[in-house]
């Protein structure tokens, strides 16, 4: 590989405790600053991935503590990625349609917005769920536009 | 590990609820706690000032959705002020302008409650 298309992996593996949310966010900055992304970017990042996590800790792992959650940090020049798995309840999103905002503003519902966000904030979003085996979820997000 | 906390300060019958940090999943409790213990009181007027919270993700928002309703049920409000870009943004993202009343000061907020007396 030569340099241009150099990538750079991370990894950091976290129990499933929301209190662990605020080093996995550290965790994703200090990366995407390394990265070259804008300040922008990053806190779309940086908020997307926590939705994901938060996701993976309530629903996948059902708000047990003390299992793992891994998350992978994978870019280059022109792309920064972030995988998150667990092994938890499998999920899959198509079941969860994209909120009519109105609507459900209007209901007052509380859960569901984080999929949303992370829908809006990042350039792609792919879930593979192997029931029984794990869940994966790849957030990414192009650098092209984005350096200066 | 971040830190989130709250603090009450009561103008007349007007709460303003000043919130301090990173408000998350984790954290989002806290601020659970206190608008309970302002509905319990009979409080229903309810400021909140985003001056110096630095974060929310939706468990946060979550928080203002969980309450709005019985709050406006008995003749109060929770109206918003002091939102940075970053905060304002999410909140705008998922069309809670539409929802409550954003401010820019303090002061425009706790006018609107004195003016609809």
């Amino acid at each position: 590989m030569n340099g241009k298309n150099k990538h750079t992996t991370k990894k950091l593996i976290i129990k499933s405790r929301t209190e662990n949310l605020s080093s996995l966010r550290e965790f994703i900055s200090g990366n995407a600053y390394d990265a070259g992304l804008t300040a922008n970017d990053i806190d779309d990042i940086i908020l997307a991935v926590d939705e994901a996590c938060t996701n993976i800790i309530k629903h996948a792992y059902k708000s047990v503590p003390d299992e793992e959650i891994i998350i992978e940090i994978d870019y280059n020049s022109k792309k920064f990625t972030i995988k998150l798995i667990d092994h938890g309840s499998a999920f899959d999103p198509e079941t969860i349609p994209l909120p009519d905002l109105q609507r459900y503003l209007k209901q007052r519902r509380v859960g569901g917005l984080g999929l949303y966000l992370m829908k809006t904030l990042m350039d792609d979003v792919q879930y593979i769920s192997v029931p029984g085996k794990y869940n994966q979820v790849l957030l990414s997000k192009n650098l092209n536009s984005s350096q200066a | 590990m971040a830190e989130f906390n709250t603090s009450v300060k009561d103008q007349g019958e007007i709460s303003v609820v000043y919130l301090k940090g990173f408000l998350d999943a984790h954290t989002a409790s806290n601020l659970e706690n206190t608008f309970s213990g302002l509905v319990e009181n009979n409080k229903y007027k309810i400021v909140v000032n985003f001056k110096d919270l630095s974060y929310i993700s939706s468990a946060g928002l979550g928080v203002f959705m969980a309450f709005i309703e019985k709050v406006r049920e008995n003749a109060g409000d929770i109206k918003l002020t002091t939102m940075s870009d970053k905060v304002f943004n999410i909140f705008d993202l998922l069309g809670f302008p539409l929802l409550y009343e954003i401010f820019n000061t303090e002061d425009e907020a706790v006018k609107k409650f004195e003016e609809n007396k």
